[in-house]
């Protein structure tokens, strides 16, 4: 079977320019992302200056086993998309489909774990208002709606990254021409990894502060 | 591209072949549109603020509705006019041709960046009809996330939409500058305003999700009651005034260097000279994005800032001077020997200049720490930034339009008219303002819908201004759409400009160029001149 010739976009003279093109694209939007986040990261750092205390409070009331086994989750599902672009630029067909199937499974177990996560921080009356847990003190509810601003803004990340891998799959499944697809899937992995890297700083930030005391 | 005759704009008239196109050209005329549309609103706003001051208790409206009309004149015109005016427009149309690309390297998000300012703008437009907002353009907490009962969380989400807008557009013009130039067209053959609009791009990429992300927390406080900036909820109102201006001080760089990057090119065509400096004006413009990002603590002297941050903000607000003086003593030493004609597009230019330099170094005063003390929110801030913003980038925006505008549409438009119109909005632009840095410095506060008895005078100079300037515009209007019709036909290069942009058809065909040309020489070849101060005649 020749190896099928991915299509050049008009506006592009060759693959190269292409592939150049599509890769810093990704690059910038990863830069914008960054900055995205920035802005809470900042708040976060503000306030947990400010009350120094009742972040620490608040923070040995996160769920620590649900927080660590997603965080070992998500770095496996790092390993498993970098494997996924490996195989396609090995032109492994079977293999590529299988590792991004495997990224998927591994993403949505995050999702439904943060969702019985959510559901216990609920029951326990962590979300800052009316009705947040009297037992905790005052700013604990700053540091808790930092939580919830934080993860939730992580998780619906998690479910763009998702439905990218679920439509690239498809395609690759599909089609079986894997040249084509390849520098999408790489690009594609780099999105997933700048998911993965924001969960590695939420982690520690809002499940480890003063967890020795 | 075998029929000479086709070019981009007749090669589809239906509704489709716009509303669905992917040619830059197209969606710099789609942009050209909507934002002629919001600017009309803003303009409208600026009027009737401008009739209520005319007397100093004011009987034209009533105080709230001032606060909504300097409202939406900040927001429509910042987000919905400045920001995407030439880079959305003369940028989008632009970049590639000078590039000597196909197209920009993304043009189906080149197209969502159309829409998601149009649903952006829906929204912004949407909450002026409801009856508006009361918080001015920076919606400083806790009033705008607590107490203000206008439509804020609506006019919020607008600009979210419309700063994603933004964020595509600058990104599709990194990628396109970086990657897409034609063969020998290396970095330093590149026209200046490549170089203004790519430094222009770093900053709508990196400050845009700032704003967005500030924005999105206002929003929610205001909605659920729970957040970050409110002290009542333990919050902090400067976080959000220090996040809100992260962005919106290096945004008033997106609405100054593409204006910039327009200087360039027009006193090098009019002047018939090499620029004086190439180098320096171009990593002038990469140097005020840098420290642009570094300066934006000079809006909270008076707010609790600590002394040694305004001591710091205070010395790196001066150092963004020095990159904007680089390129105005460019400027001028380009014009000095040169053969200088003062068509339309060179005489906005050498306005620019002037009301640029009047601008720049009021911005000093106001860097000044104890000066701004005196002054702040009073009027010498509003005259400040509006001879940036407006005797900066919309003058800019106007000579780059008439520059252009036989590229764009193939017309030529009436030559002497335009001339008078420069003039026209050059005094009506310094009799609005000028007066206003007087003003300010006796003490009138902004934002306030009366005034004390012995302002009137200025303040009725200023609205006369108004009026002037507002035919400064008009004229303009008007004889751009006669000419579309019955303007003399424009050759492909009317002024005997360098620059790719000239070498192709006027109007260029869909893909630009029949062959994608290759670049041996620098920019801004212009014939040298004898000592008689003629060209000489190779």
């Amino acid at each position: 079977m020749p190896e099928a010739n991915p299509t050049v976009a008009e506006q592009f003279d060759d693959r190269q320019q292409q592939r150049d093109a599509a890769t810093l694209g990704m690059w910038t939007f990863l830069a914008t992302e960054v900055l995205f986040f920035g802005g809470l990261f900042l708040a976060y750092t503000v306030y947990r200056h400010f009350y120094y205390d009742d972040f620490g409070a608040g923070s040995k009331r996160t769920d620590l086993v649900f927080g660590t086994t997603n965080s070992v989750i998500l770095i496996t599902s790092s390993l498993s998309v970098a494997l996924a672009v490996r195989a396609a630029n090995l032109n492994n067909l079977k293999s590529t489909l299988r590792w991004l199937v495997v990224t998927l499974l591994l993403a949505a177990s995050f999702l439904v774990i943060k969702g019985f996560e959510y559901h216990k921080d609920i029951a326990s009356n962590l979300v800052p208002g009316p009705n947040f847990t009297p037992t905790l003190p005052l700013h604990a509810q700053t540091f808790f709606w930092l939580y919830w601003a934080m993860t939730g803004l992580h998780a619906v990340h998690v479910m763009v990254g998702m439905s990218v891998l679920t439509a690239i799959t498809l395609l690759v499944w599909r089609q079986r021409n894997l040249p084509a697809k390849r520098t999408t899937i790489e690009l594609a992995g780099l999105y997933w990894h700048f998911v993965d890297i924001v969960w590695l700083f939420l982690y520690p930030l809002l499940y480890l502060v003063n967890r020795h005391s | 591209m075998s029929d000479a005759r086709q070019n981009y704009l007749s090669a589809g008239d239906t509704v489709k072949s716009w509303l669905l196109t992917t040619d830059h050209k197209r969606i710099g005329i789609l942009f050209l549109l909507s934002i002629l549309f919001f600017f009309s609103i803003a303009a409208a706003a600026a009027a009737l603020m401008r009739l209520e001051l005319l007397h100093p208790q004011g009987h034209l409206v009533v105080p709230d509705t001032y606060n909504k009309l300097f409202t939406i004149h900040g927001v429509l015109m910042v987000w919905f006019f400045l920001i995407p005016s030439i880079p959305s427009v003369l940028g989008n149309f632009l970049v590639p041709l000078m590039i000597g690309a196909r197209d920009v390297a993304f043009p189906r998000l080149n197209l969502l960046s159309w829409y998601l300012f149009l649903t952006g703008g829906f929204f912004a437009f949407h909450a002026v009809i409801l009856g508006g907002v009361d918080t001015g353009w920076t919606f400083y907490t806790p009033y705008s996330s607590a107490y203000s009962n206008s439509h804020v969380v609506e006019m919020a989400l607008g600009i979210f939409i419309a700063g994603f807008g933004s964020i595509l557009t600058g990104l599709n013009f990194i990628i396109t500058i970086q990657t897409m130039r034609a063969p020998g067209l290396t970095w330093f053959r590149l026209p200046l305003f490549v170089w203004s609009m790519f430094a222009t791009s770093i900053i709508l990429v990196l400050a845009t999700p700032v704003l967005a992300i500030t924005l999105l927390l206002m929003g929610v406080e205001r909605v659920w009651g729970i957040g970050l900036f409110n002290p009542k909820l333990g919050g902090d109102p400067v976080l959000f005034q220090h996040l809100f201006w992260f962005y919106s001080h290096p945004a008033v760089y997106i609405m100054i260097l593409p204006g910039m990057g327009v200087v360039s090119e027009v006193i090098t065509c009019f002047a018939r000279k090499q620029i004086f400096g190439y180098k320096f004006v171009a990593f002038s413009s990469v140097a005020i994005a840098i420290i642009g990002f570094l300066v934006w603590g000079h809006h909270m002297f008076v707010s609790t800032q600590s002394l040694y941050a305004g001591l710091t903000f205070s010395l790196l607000s001066f150092l963004v001077a020095i990159p904007s003086a680089i390129k105005v003593f460019n400027w001028t030493a380009t014009l000095y020997r040169g053969s200088i004609s003062f068509e339309a597009p060179m005489l906005y230019i050498i306005g620019f200049i002037g009301l640029f330099v009047v601008g720049g170094l009021t911005g000093l005063f106001l860097a000044t720490l104890a000066v701004d003390v005196h002054v702040h929110g009073t009027y010498f801030v509003v005259a400040h930034f509006h001879y940036i913003m407006v005797g900066g980038m919309v003058t800019a925006f106007m000579g780059g339009l008439h520059y252009w505008w036989p590229k764009m549409t193939g017309r030529l438009y009436p030559r002497r008219l335009a001339q008078v119109a420069a003039i026209i909005l050059f005094i009506g632009f310094n009799l609005t303002f000028f007066p206003q840095f007087i003003l300010g410095y006796l003490g009138m506060p902004r934002r306030v819908h009366d005034y004390a008895p012995e302002f009137q005078f200025y303040n009725v100079c200023s609205t006369c201004g108004a009026a002037i300037l507002g035919l400064g515009y008009l004229l303009p209007l008007l004889y751009f759409v006669w000419s579309l019709r019955y303007g003399q036909k424009a050759a492909d290069n009317p002024w005997q400009a360098t620059g790719l942009e000239w070498k192709t058809t006027s109007p260029p065909p869909k893909h630009n160029f029949e062959v994608i040309p290759v670049v041996t020489e620098d920019p801004y070849n212009y014939p040298p001149l004898n000592d008689y101060g003629e060209h000489e005649h190779a």
